[in-house]
């Protein structure tokens, strides 16, 4: 079966850390980015991301189908803005420097340049680390640690049982549709759209029914086993924290103490404003 | 009939199973470029009618939350939320519909789809635009007018995946008048 999480096996600082370090700093680190409009402020995060992905030993062909992936979606958000929006940078930032009037209400400015520079260093400052955490956390070790980090054990657990059971719906699915093409169900390109969503409904219904009884099955053999009697448990995969995960979780605070110092006291805003 | 605890947490769990694997893989190419159409909230709707609001909510904060993370375009919370106030609206209907013990007639098909319309209309037109505003600063007719496309393609989508889903849901649930004495 594909791997849907691209988990990557390797001997690394990165992978040896705890998935509860990990998603803390991945938490704090996209709140960080998130709120911050400041360019200086993205290109630094994406350095240090750049850094720890070397650390990582993830390499970048490991993930070049991802990032070709994200890039096309960037892209395609930045045009979209600046169809729906060419002035949205003078309504942030105030001012109005021209740099080329293209036609009609399009005419591109610097304020607007610098708020695409922004969009675009988003993505650069957080795509990186999500992919880092992607492909350095299993996915049984992802939903012990979301316990780790206060969430409920019963949520966690079905994070658990989820990723546990998408290769086996995965699967299921895939069956089904060959049974139907077997018996000369057209669900290729050919077909009209609504007849595929008709037809997609089909596949639907054995699937889905399937899994409803999957439920009971699942819950009755969890029942009888007492799940959920106590209000904590223990984890399979659970590990001690080392010096790296306290340095992860410093790193994830510390990036977002940045952005709240720059945005309080630097910046006066979340935006970074040259124009004025 | 009321979901013991344990039943809760499984449902939520093979319900985000599903949502991920038809979100992500049982993808149907509209003709706008770039967006397909989302089956998957035809089955959540499905988990919102047969197990309530919390477990749908619950079921579409974490699978959208995995197809986000799959992708690896970083998670765009503001929509991951929207789906989860999506569920848990459609997941009010439970107690009007009542799958499990009661027939799937006209009147329970209109009852659910109003339901599903409320919840893409707040989902999708409210809550994930403003929460890119409020979250990224995007311009505002820009994510209107995305949320509106994804509002009516969802409705449509919802209206026949998720009725047929749950007339199916229904059929395969024994009823109480279903044995006659002869």
């Amino acid at each position: 079966m594909m791997n849907i999480f691209n988990y990557i096996e390797r001997k690394s600082p990165v992978h040896a850390m705890t998935g509860a370090s990990k998603l803390v700093c991945l938490l704090l680190w996209s709140f960080g980015a998130m709120s911050s409009f400041d360019p200086r402020y993205l290109f630094a995060l994406f350095v240090i991301a750049v850094i720890l992905f070397r650390i990582s030993k993830i390499r970048v062909a490991d993930i070049r189908f991802m990032l070709w992936f994200t890039l096309a979606f960037c892209i395609l958000n930045n045009v979209l803005i600046f169809l729906f929006s060419p002035q949205h940078g003078t309504e942030i930032y105030g001012t109005y420097h021209e740099i080329v009037h293209i036609a009609g209400r399009y005419t591109l400015t610097w304020e607007q340049l610098l708020y695409h520079l922004n969009v675009f260093l988003k993505y650069l400052a957080t795509i990186p680390i999500v992919l880092l955490f992607v492909t350095t956390t299993e996915p049984s070790e992802f939903a012990s640690s979301l316990n780790r980090i206060g969430v409920n054990y019963k949520i966690a657990y079905s994070v658990s049982l989820a990723l546990r059971y998408i290769p086996d719906i995965q699967r299921e699915y895939h069956d089904i549709t060959l049974s139907l093409q077997a018996r000369g169900v057209e669900m290729s390109k050919k077909a009209s759209l609504g007849s595929r969503l008709k037809t997609t409904s089909g596949t639907l219904v054995p699937l889905i029914l399937s899994s409803m009884d999957r439920i009971e099955v699942i819950s009755n053999a969890m029942e009888l086993r007492s799940f959920g009697k106590n209000k904590k448990r223990t984890w399979y995969r659970d590990r001690k924290f080392t010096a790296w995960d306290f340095g992860a979780m410093l790193l994830g605070l510390a990036v977002l103490l940045v952005s709240i110092w720059l945005t309080s006291f630097v910046n006066g805003g979340r935006y970074y404003n040259p124009f004025v | 009939m009321k979901n013991t605890p344990v039943k809760s947490i499984v449902a939520i769990a093979i319900g985000a199973a599903l949502f991920f694997v038809l979100g992500r893989f049982v993808a149907i190419p509209s003709p706008v470029p770039n967006t397909n159409i989302s089956v998957q909230y035809g089955l959540l709707a499905l988990m919102g009618a047969a197990f309530g609001p919390f477990v749908a909510l619950v079921a579409g904060f974490i699978g959208h939350a995995l197809i986000d993370f799959s992708y690896g375009w970083g998670i765009w919370w503001s929509w991951v939320i929207a789906s989860a106030v999506f569920g848990f609206i459609v997941g009010v209907s439970k107690n009007h519909v009542k799958l499990a013990t009661e027939k799937f007639d006209r009147r329970k098909i209109v009852t659910f789809n109003v339901y599903q319309v409320i919840g893409h209309v707040l989902a999708w037109i409210v809550i994930a635009p403003v929460l890119d505003i409020v979250m990224y600063a995007e311009p505002w007719n820009k994510v209107f007018l995305q949320g509106a496309v994804a509002a009516i393609a969802n409705i449509v989508t919802t209206a026949i995946v998720g009725t047929i889903l749950c007339a199916a849901y229904s059929a395969a649930k024994p009823k109480k008048d279903s044995l006659e004495k002869k």
